[in-house]
């Protein structure tokens, strides 16, 4: 039995040493939602083979939020989908791990600049959200058995974008696709509240269609809990809002937005690693 | 070319039922072809395809940034998506969702954008996309086709369908003149002599393929033209132009577009670096255009016979 908790330390613990390294990048999003990315690759949330990435009949995991990037990288790596030395390559030039993720087809030859793991292109919001939703098209069309779920940040929900993709979820009836909202109440520029507020967002939700679970994001149990519950209804797709900290497990970050967008000094992240140990 | 015999009298179809025709023997053929519109299936002439192939038709609304999103997603699921709407919205709305999605990430979608150019007619500028080669064309990726009549149209749909990467398809809504046969050959990437000359070459695009082909005709005897067709813009077959270009030396291009970015914009950087040749663009001028039926508006904007004839003379006495 994996220990979660353990997991979501390790992952933040490698954010925190990618990013600094990187000496640019977003920590508070990544910081905020490991808990779930815990879950997700170590908790059974989804099924994948880590040596065959792009096998047919796996779960799909699309990160509409490209710039949460570093959280995707570290749960991969530790999963066991690259080496973990590789994450020290974030944002270098030649590294397949961008500055925000790619998924590049290639259609001859071999593919080995390809990040494995990596389901979409993420990074300005809304768009993977409707990627999101053909792949889960794809899926009920060819009857089959994988799911999707799709990652996106509270911000994100401020593009019409995503609007266009939830009522199409909805009218195709899409019960293989979750959405994972993580709701830190931070953005770029201040505080999500202010600088452009989205509330009443689970009615909002609701009112599309989908199956709203809103939850405490930095809880394991309730994150296990709400996955279970949203199979309880196959014929509609599931939203999942993740109430989190910003930053969470770093106390000088957490619910700071200045850190939505920057990345530790190398003082700073030994402080971080120091808390987090 | 085996082109029809008769330029007078010729049979009028829309490019928009090309596609529609090739889309339905494509969903009998190919089971991994989906069809993706926003609202607009039946004038994009895929109500066909609907009907026969009912769970391979997304309908998802009014609503562009999504049908690219969605289109890019199956295409990421091994289907072979063909996102259709009108221009102005398709790639016009949505592209960013082109560029990232779809572009960057090489997925294998077909954007198929409608009633492109000024001769959309009635429905005034805002509905008649004048920039959507040029904004394409730029994509890396990105292949941008434009076929020039029904028949070129159904080849082109059948042969992007088997291309493997993303492909923009530039469709036209009135009846023009078809000028193509069954038996005209068609390769992506490589434009098309359809008639000899001398003394000036036109390349054009589109439905406007034929009236360089009227013009021309029209000044035989005093002036010998050479009317190339570029159906596909990106990839250029820069042979086939500079070969052109330095046997006549006097190159016009002609486009349902604006002059800037488009086919014109596209011959003019390959001769700029390769042959610089004397050049006239023929297309909207840095312009918008506005309600009037297609025939009132290529006249107006002088893109029609005459106005190519006018530029055939300007370019001999300049």
């Amino acid at each position: 039995m994996v220990d979660l908790v353990d997991k979501a330390r390790e992952i933040r613990v490698e954010i925190i040493k990618m990013l600094a390294k990187a000496e640019s990048g977003h920590t508070a999003g990544a910081l905020g939602i490991a808990d779930f990315f815990a879950c997700l690759y170590f908790g059974g949330l989804i099924n994948f083979k880590k040596e065959e990435p792009y096998w047919e009949e796996r779960d799909r995991v699309v990160l509409s939020c490209g710039h949460y990037a570093p959280v995707q990288y570290a749960a991969l790596a530790l999963a066991g989908f690259f080496p973990i030395e590789e994450l020290g390559s974030l944002r270098k030039l030649g590294s397949r791990l961008q500055g925000h993720p790619v998924r590049q087809i290639k259609y001859f030859g071999n593919n080995d600049k390809q990040l494995p793991g990596i389901e979409n292109t993420g990074g300005p919001l809304g768009q993977g959200v409707s990627v999101a939703v053909g792949m889960a098209l794809a899926s009920k069309m060819d009857k089959k058995k994988w799911s999707v779920v799709c990652v996106s940040s509270d911000a994100e929900q401020q593009e019409g974008q995503t609007w266009e993709a939830y009522q199409c979820a909805a009218k195709y009836g899409l019960g293989n696709l979750t959405f994972v909202i993580d709701r830190n109440e931070i953005q770029i520029s201040g505080n999500l509240g202010e600088v452009m507020p989205i509330e009443p967002l689970k009615d909002k939700l609701t009112a599309f269609g989908l199956r709203v679970f809103e939850i405490n994001g930095n809880n394991m149990v309730e994150i296990m809990e709400a996955f279970g519950k949203g199979k309880l209804f196959p014929g509609q797709p599931k939203a999942i809002i993740l109430k989190t900290m910003a930053g969470k497990g770093v106390s000088f970050i957490e619910g700071n937005y200045r850190w939505h967008g920057r990345a530790p000094t190398s003082e700073e992240a030994e402080k971080a690693l120091w808390e987090l140990k | 070319m085996n082109l029809v015999n008769d330029l007078i009298n010729v049979e009028r179809k829309a490019t928009r039922e090309g596609f529609g025709e090739a889309m339905s023997l494509l969903g009998k053929k190919n089971k991994n072809v989906v069809v993706v519109t926003a609202d607009l299936g039946e004038s994009m002439k895929v109500d066909d395809f609907e009907r026969e192939n009912q769970n391979r038709f997304i309908q998802v609304g009014v609503a562009e940034q999504n049908l690219m999103g969605v289109s890019a997603g199956l295409a990421l699921s091994g289907k072979i998506p063909f996102a259709v709407s009108y221009a102005v919205f398709n790639p016009g709305r949505n592209w960013d969702q082109l560029r990232v999605s779809v572009c960057y990430t090489n997925a294998n979608v077909k954007i198929v954008g409608g009633h492109s150019g000024v001769t959309v007619g009635p429905d005034g500028a805002t509905h008649q996309a004048l920039e959507d080669i040029a904004i394409t064309r730029v994509l890396p990726n990105l292949m941008v086709v434009v076929p020039c009549d029904f028949e070129q149209a159904k080849k082109a749909t059948f042969a992007i369908a088997s291309f493997k990467g993303p492909v923009y398809l530039r469709l036209t809504r009135p009846k023009t003149a078809c000028i193509t046969t069954a038996t005209t050959p068609f390769e992506l990437g490589k434009a098309q002599v359809l008639r000899e000359g001398k003394d000036i070459t036109i390349f054009a695009c589109g439905s406007l393929v034929y009236e360089a082909l009227l013009a021309a005709e029209e000044v035989r005897g005093e002036v010998d033209i050479e009317v190339i067709n570029v159906h596909t813009i990106k990839p250029i077959d820069e042979e086939t132009i500079i070969r052109s270009a330095r046997k006549t030396g006097k190159v016009i291009t002609l486009e349902d577009h604006q002059i800037n970015g488009g086919l014109g914009g596209t011959v003019a950087e390959v001769l700029g670096e390769k042959n610089p040749t004397k050049m006239i663009r023929m297309g909207m001028k840095d312009c918008f255009g506005e309600s009037g039926e297609p025939g009132e508006l290529l006249a107006k904007y002088e893109l029609d016979k005459n106005g190519v004839i006018k530029t055939i003379r300007k370019i001999l006495n300049d």
